[in-house]
């Protein structure tokens, strides 16, 4: 590997400041399962590593009942799938928290580095879509909101700029009626990429029969993690059973732009898109009225 | 640039200070500079679990780690299972199960499957198969693996 520097970042302008005056050649250490990699391929180079798992902020998964769920972008995965608040009100994030990777991999990768990477197909971004995450970014004096659905902008590329790093993902409390699901589709039971994964979330009204709230969001089927908001638009006010389960199924196929790779047909990846979209509204249905 | 770092550390319960460039992973430290060979190199990208410790009790690839970042921290390597002379009780079963052949992948089989037990004490052979995903065997198979954490479970 080449030689770099490393610095342990004490708060997030410290963190922020460094980045921003080794212009271009500092990068941000989290989990480092791709990082690390990434350096020893020299697929990337860097003069300087700012490890920011010393920020308690960057590093910390607190629950609040009104201010809702913060998600430090270092936090590896086992914590955020042990903590008992996200298993009770984050159902997405617990299932994409669980299937990144094997358990080795669970103990240092986060969903910060997850979504920082920006690949199209990454686990948790659709999930943190559907639980409508805001994305908390550092910079050197003042910090920036963004929704996570608009933080990726193409493969490997995001909304950041120079001297700016992803501090912590903010959840918003889940409503009463809420539900989630994540799933994916891999040829393997675990230790694979998605050819494709679907999030999907509900609100339920008080008898908790008719679907008030909707997100849909695909991975793996466009440049970037796809938000779709006219499949969730076409269920307000549905009975939540099967017949519209498969309308925003269908809506959600005509809006996926897959391509065809080794992972899949562009073909196929559209028949798992619809199949995928109807299994994880019934499972966030089923998950919302209990 | 290439200035070393001093690291202490507490490495199977013994404190241990060692020197090391940013840039070397906590698998090069304890292979190269500490001489704990038992985490071995498989694929040094993080798919093979040849290479998994402990840290702080967390299992990890210890070629995804920076010997920098091991300051304060503790960790637990394969050496560190036997005691007194006495197999820990995976690497007991794994001898009477015949559950290893060239044995590179072992040492990181075993930390996983203690880290398993730690957990789930009583796991199923779903749950076994599911937590060893991430260590890969090219030579014994994994019926036998699972047979020996299986029945670690059952004795402890």
């Amino acid at each position: 590997m080449q030689p770099f520097r490393y610095i342990r970042a004490q708060n997030a302008e410290h963190a922020a400041t460094l980045l921003q005056q080794q212009n271009g050649r500092a990068r941000i250490l989290a989990g480092g399962t791709d990082l690390i990699v990434a350096l020893r391929e020299r697929r990337i180079e860097a003069d300087l590593v700012i490890d920011i798992k010393g920020i308690p902020e960057v590093d910390d998964v607190t629950f609040d009942a009104h201010d809702g769920l913060r998600i430090g972008a270092a936090a590896p995965c086992y914590r955020i799938y042990r903590h008992a608040d996200v298993v009770r009100h984050y159902p997405g994030i617990i299932d994409a928290a669980s299937l990144i990777g094997g358990v080795q991999i669970q103990g240092r990768a986060s969903l910060g580095g997850n979504l920082c990477n920006a690949s199209p197909a990454a686990d948790s971004i659709p999930a943190l879509i559907v639980h409508s995450a805001i994305c908390d970014i550092a910079l050197p004096q003042t910090r920036r909101r963004v929704p996570v659905e608009e933080f990726c902008v193409a493969p490997g590329k995001t909304v950041l700029g120079r001297g700016e790093f992803l501090a912590s993902l903010h959840l918003p409390p889940p409503p009463p009626g809420f539900g989630a699901a994540y799933l994916r589709f891999i040829p393997r039971n675990e230790m694979d990429i998605a050819v494709v994964g679907v999030g999907a979330s509900v609100q339920l009204d008080a008898d908790r029969r008719h679907i008030v709230a909707a997100r849909i969001a695909l991975g793996a089927v466009a440049p970037t993690p796809l938000f779709v908001p006219e499949a969730g638009a076409a269920l307000l006010g549905a009975v939540a059973d099967e017949a519209a389960f498969v309308r925003a199924a269908e809506i959600a196929q005509a809006a996926a732009r897959p391509i065809t790779d080794m992972r899949g047909t562009a073909e196929f990846r559209r028949h798992l898109v619809g199949v995928l979209t109807r299994r994880a509204l019934a499972q966030a249905v089923e998950r919302a009225r209990k | 640039m290439k200035s070393k770092v001093i690291v202490a550390t507490t490495i199977n319960d013994d404190d241990v200070e060692f020197l090391c460039e940013p840039r070397q992973s906590l698998l090069e430290v304890l292979r190269d500079v500490l001489g704990l060979t038992g985490a071995k190199e498989g694929c040094n990208n993080g798919n093979c679990g040849a290479c998994n410790v402990l840290l702080d009790g967390v299992l990890v690839n210890s070629c995804l780690v920076l010997g920098v970042e091991v300051e304060g921290r503790t960790i637990e390597t394969v050496e560190g299972l036997a005691a007194g002379g006495q197999l820990h009780p995976l690497q007991q079963k794994f001898l009477e199960h015949a559950a290893l052949q060239c044995g590179i992948c072992t040492p990181g089989f075993l930390l996983a499957a203690k880290s398993l037990l730690t957990h789930n004490p009583d796991p199923t052979e779903g749950e076994v198969r599911h937590w060893l995903a991430g260590n890969l065997c090219r030579c014994t198979g994994y019926d036998k693996i699972v047979r020996a954490v299986l029945d670690a479970a059952d004795a402890g």
